[in-house]
């Protein structure tokens, strides 16, 4: 057999790997190192290959897979730049536990630690923003280092895991071993069933509670769409309120009247005020973050906390918790239902009455309320507007990051998990284009939306390039307010309106930029023709980028300034100046 | 609050253990009194990592779930809160010094049951085994001596009793 024929090089292996373990989709971009495993990509058709712009925008476009799919995203990145360009997204995909294998070329094994060209030390850079990461050494090592990778990447806390394949070890050849079903780990053994016993205390707790609320985050999505529906359930029998952390929307239905916002820095009034001044706090799959919890030491003061997580390490990491519960979301859930339906605990009707009518109340301030002129398009109103055409079409939002990150979490409603993309823990402007990317590559036929700020978009713009080859209908649909905004309303608040390099000057034409790269470009800049604007760009089906230009001096609101407490929300403009930030306050980001 | 911890962590012997460990406690602010490392099971191809660590009890409470949240990591065990233990440090102390001095230097030696593993006509080197403090208290002793350097292995620890870890 001439050895080109051989099918058990090393590339072959892992595209056979890759293969079994139901991969679809790869996200990468080729170079000298992997050009082994694109020689096998080009040799197969079960694999399909997405060309990215950027290694950092793979990363992105396999998050924007995996979460619309709960999937694992799969990345293809070369030695050297091509791995250090993609430590960018594996970190987001660490902060916000998005099951991503990527796949990194390295020099061959002799000339590693040589400073070969090209060559990076790829498992160093990345041991602290992956989940767990693997330099194969040898072939044979190889078919098994990948389906335990796809393993760690999914169970438990899912999370970005590494594997870094030296060329030599791509080159040589070896049999072909299968993965075995179900992978039985050494050392490595999630804990995912919550203890029954723990989940009566839980019981007990809310049966009793006279001002309960619940506080659900990206855990219950991550646990995939049965989860969401337990959870909606659960929370229809107990009647209690609920709110979603940035990543947990969609989880539980925003229409909802039980449904009372996000909470956190730039939450609903009536969320964050409902954590104050709970008195049982059940906590599904969210960790304490600081944009949640504002000052630690009033957070919630006078609530028993029940903290679900499949993390040990999540729990009493920032708030010290009353009933810790370690397990699966979808399992706790059903546990809870369970016990709840055996129970039939009779729950205080008086108290929650009380408590409904106290929500009730904070929410008669409607702290997201906004002044529409005839002059200029308010961003919140561009959103909102937004979401009126597209609220009966089947469609996915991601986003940048910045004002306009958090005016779509206000302003757009989550019905359904899966639908929602945000960079939340690493905030990584840039994230939303390419993350849109790979929700289209999953979802052809559906609609897939950016909401861009025009600093951020600039920000991985290149992309454009792909979504133009693949043909991918993506919309970005940019607020324009030539700043960028966040920013710009922290050194408005906070640093006495200094604008420091905040101005997003020489700005590109974005309808000629879309021209330059086959997409549409479209631009509104009266709010009179923004719903116009806004079918034109639904009814064009390819790449759309429109421009909306934005009142360029509109403040994200409500907010809880950084080191403050939940009470001590700023609600609108008006509010400013009554309490200036605490030293304390400023260190914080 | 801040206290001290003895923590055996049972690992895979696998190139980059040590790095996870060690960057997992930098990365996040966490301290490193002491560490010491070695395979301890050749066939399972395991090492036993015993560091010694401080902090608030939440902070140790987060080291151990951290540590245990490693991949290769197998088991973790907080010696100081899971009842008797022993530890035990090695340390070579070289003293340079003559005349009374030199006398003195191996009379506390005896004192403190160390061994001489080397020795020339103006230095020695001592071998000491003990807690923390009786090496502590060794060097204390040897630094009015003509002290010139010192090795230390670090805290190696065990439960007292038949079981394993």
């Amino acid at each position: 057999m001439k050895p080109e024929e051989s099918a058990t090089t090393g590339a072959d292996l892992l595209v056979k790997a890759l293969i079994d373990e139901e991969v679809e989709v790869v996200f990468g971009y080729p170079g000298g190192a992997v050009l082994p495993i694109y020689d096998s990509l080009f040799k197969q058709n079960r694999l399909r290959h997405i060309l990215v712009r950027h290694e950092q925008a793979a990363v992105h476009a396999a998050e924007g897979y995996a979460r619309s799919t709960g999937k694992v995203g799969v990345v293809l990145v070369t030695s050297g730049p091509g791995a250090t360009n993609a430590v960018t997204g594996l970190t987001d995909a660490l902060m916000d536990s998005i099951p991503i294998v990527c796949l990194t070329g390295q020099v061959p094994t002799h000339l590693i630690g040589n400073d070969a060209f090209q060559e990076a030390d790829t498992t160093g850079i990345t041991r602290p923003c992956t989940k767990h990461n693997y330099l194969v050494k040898a072939v044979a090592d190889l078919p098994r280092s990948v389906h335990e990778a796809f393993y760690v990447a999914r169970s438990g806390r899912p999370g970005p895991v590494v594997i870094d394949l030296p060329k030599d070890v791509l080159m040589n050849k070896h049999d072909y071993v299968a993965p075995q079903k179900p992978i039985e780990h050494k050392s490595y053994k999630p804990r995912t069933k919550p203890d029954r016993a723990l989940l009566h205390q839980a019981i007990e707790l809310m049966a009793k509670a006279k001002r309960p609320v619940f506080y659900t985050g990206g855990g219950v999505i991550n646990s995939g769409p049965n989860a969401s529906r337990l959870l909606t359930q659960f929370v229809h029998m107990t009647g209690f309120p609920i709110t979603n952390t940035l990543m947990g929307l969609g989880a539980f239905p925003a229409s909802d009247p039980q449904f009372v916002g996000m909470l956190g820095m730039h939450g609903t009034y009536e969320a964050n005020l409902a954590m104050y001044n709970c008195d049982v706090l059940i906590n599904i799959g969210a960790r304490f973050d600081d944009r949640i919890t504002g000052k630690l030491a009033e957070f919630s003061p006078n609530s028993t906390k029940i903290h679900i997580d499949i993390d040990p390490s999540s729990i009493n990491k920032n708030v010290r918790v009353d009933l810790p519960i370690v397990g699966d979301a979808r399992r706790a859930l059903k546990g809870l239902i369970d016990i709840w339906q055996k129970k039939q605990p009779r729950t205080d009707q008086k108290a929650l009455k009380a408590w409904w009518k106290q929500i009730d109340e904070w929410r008669g301030r409607n702290c997201l309320a906004y002044k529409q002129d005839a002059e200029t398009i308010k961003p919140q109103y561009a959103l909102e507007r937004l979401y009126h055409h597209i609220k009966d079409r089947d469609h996915y939002i991601t986003t940048e990051v910045g004002q306009h990150q958090m005016w779509a979490a206000q302003f757009l409603k989550f019905e359904k998990p899966n639908h929602w993309m945000t960079s939340g823990g690493l905030g990584t402007m840039g994230y939303g284009f390419p993350a849109a990317i790979g929700v289209q590559i999953a979802h052809p036929d559906a609609l897939v939306i950016d909401v861009a700020g025009e600093a951020s978009i600039m920000m991985n713009i290149q992309e454009l390039s792909t979504a133009a080859q693949y043909r991918l209908p993506v919309k970005i649909f940019i607020l324009n307010n030539q700043y960028m905004g966040m920013v710009r309303q922290w050194q408005e608040l906070l640093h006495g309106g200094r604008y420091s390099e905040s101005y997003s000057e020489a700005l590109p034409d974005f309808v000629k930029l879309a021209d330059a790269f086959g997409a549409t470009g479209l631009r509104c800049t009266d709010p009179a023709k923004l719903d116009e604007t806004i079918q034109q760009m639904l009814a064009i089906e390819g790449p759309v980028i429109v421009d909306v230009a934005v009142d360029k001096a509109e403040n994200c609101f409500p907010m809880i300034p950084s080191g403050a407490a939940h009470y001590d929300m700023l609600l609108g403009p008006a509010d400013r100046a009554a309490r200036p930030v605490s030293e304390e306050g400023m260190v914080l980001v | 609050m801040t206290s001290s911890h003895t923590i055996s962590v049972l690992v895979d012997n696998e190139p980059g253990i040590l790095a996870r460990v060690v960057g997992l406690f930098t990365g996040r602010g966490y301290n490193i009194e002491s560490l010491t490392v070695a395979e301890t099971n050749a066939a399972e191809k395991l090492s036993r990592i015993t560091i010694v660590t401080a902090g608030t009890p939440m902070v140790i409470e987060q080291i151990k779930a951290q540590l245990d949240r490693l991949v290769p990591v197998h088991k973790v065990h907080d010696l100081t809160l899971e009842g008797a233990h022993i530890e035990r440090e090695l340390a070579l102390v070289k003293v340079r010094s003559s005349g009374e001095k030199r006398v003195e230097a191996l009379r506390l030696a005896n004192v403190f049951r160390a061994k001489v593993i080397d020795a020339k006509t103006d230095s020695f080197v001592f071998e000491v085994t003990g807690t923390t403090d009786k090496v502590d208290s060794f060097i204390g002793l040897m630094s009015a001596l003509g002290l010139v350097d010192i090795g230390r292995t670090g805290i190696v620890a065990m439960t007292r009793g038949g079981e394993a870890l």
